[in-house]
């Protein structure tokens, strides 16, 4: 069966750890990271990357675009 | 799981960051609105091929610096004045796609005048408003938007009518104007609404080159700092309260 699958590349320098992308991703895949940004914050990654469907949702939300979204279909 | 590893081509993208937004890291707090709309007016800049043909007035505000973001021409006005000079500039290069961007205060307080003169007069111009209730720059004050109750810097026992007056709906006071064409108001607090909002962007965009007069984009959005919550809080307090408030939708379309 065909399966779709997303992935997403963070630019974790300009997050600000806000968190919207986390409450707004379907899927449960985001979270905030231990670790701080150049700017202290609390930035975000993929906790959960293998639910990830690509559906682009926390892209379209995150105030300074740091997201990037691939999504591909496997046979 | 290497077999469903997602390769990261061209060929698999389905969302990156515009060009029109430059890589200036926004100065706005953690969760702003303000940075959603103004990727939303980048997005849709670059999706009507008019980057080089846009002309923008920043207000005097937090995105008193949009002009730091996007790549495009700008003008910044004093405060409250950017629809006077968004119309010498429209007027002047009526060829050129032509925006206002402000807050509430500057718009629905020290701007009211200008507001409702630019709508009276129809210029073919669009204007894109962030209400969020509150002056975020100086450090949450009340503005006229401020809802009944709440809490400012300058009325801290919440908003009281008796003593500071009403919030009130500037969105539809210009809906009544002959000179507007389109009138709505939107968030960008969830995925959904963020493409809605996006959608009303490129129609007032479109109704400003067909010459159609002043469409008026408010969003109703979260100033984080300002309601002192944190972001995801601030847009469920949006929600259950500024929202109700300010309902979403269409208030003019012809
Ligand atoms: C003529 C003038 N009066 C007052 C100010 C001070 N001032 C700067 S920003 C601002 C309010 C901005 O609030 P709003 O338009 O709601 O934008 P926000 O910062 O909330 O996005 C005020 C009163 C000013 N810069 N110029
Ligand atoms: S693309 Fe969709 S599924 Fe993937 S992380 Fe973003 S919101 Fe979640
Ligand atoms: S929405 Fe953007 S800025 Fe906020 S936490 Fe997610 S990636 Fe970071």
């Amino acid at each position: 069966m065909a399966k779709i699958k997303g992935t997403v590349v963070i630019d974790t320098e300009h997050c600000k750890g806000c968190k919207v992308c986390v409450v707004s991703c379907p899927c449960g895949v985001l979270d905030l990271s231990s670790q701080v940004n150049g700017k202290g914050y609390n930035y975000c990654y993929m906790a959960n990357p293998d639910a990830c469907t690509g559906c682009a949702s926390c892209a379209i939300i995150c105030p300074d675009t740091c997201i990037t979204v691939y999504r591909q279909k496997f046979e | 799981m290497a077999e469903f590893e997602v390769q990261k081509t061209q060929e698999n993208l389905v969302y990156s960051r515009t060009k029109v937004l430059t890589d200036n890291v926004m100065h706005y707090c953690p969760g702003c609105s303000h940075g959603t709309v103004h990727k939303l007016i980048a997005e849709v800049i670059d999706e009507m091929n008019m980057q080089d043909k846009t002309i923008g007035v920043s207000p005097v505000g937090c995105a008193v610096f949009a002009y730091n973001y996007l790549d495009i021409d700008w003008a910044e006005a004093a405060h409250g004045r950017a629809p006077a000079v968004a119309t010498a500039i429209k007027r002047l290069n009526p060829d050129k796609m032509v925006f206002t961007y402000q807050g509430d205060g500057d718009l629905a307080a020290i701007g009211t005048a200008e507001t409702i003169h630019i709508c009276n007069r129809g210029e073919n111009v669009a204007i894109f408003f962030v209400n969020n209730g509150i002056y975020g720059m100086t450090g949450g004050q009340m503005a006229p938007t401020t809802l009944i109750g709440m809490k400012t810097a300058t009325c801290p026992y919440g908003r009281d009518p008796k003593l500071h007056g009403f919030p009130y709906k500037i969105g539809n006071i210009v809906s009544q104007l002959e000179g507007t064409c389109y009138v709505t108001r939107q968030s960008v607090n969830t995925p959904a609404a963020v493409r809605k909002a996006k959608k009303a962007i490129r129609k007032a965009f479109e109704n400003s080159l067909a010459g159609k007069g002043v469409s008026f984009v408010e969003f109703v959005g979260t100033c984080n700092s300002g309601w002192k919550m944190d972001p995801v809080a601030a847009n469920k307090w949006m929600e259950e309260n500024m929202i109700p408030a300010y309902p979403l939708g269409d208030l003019k379309d012809i």
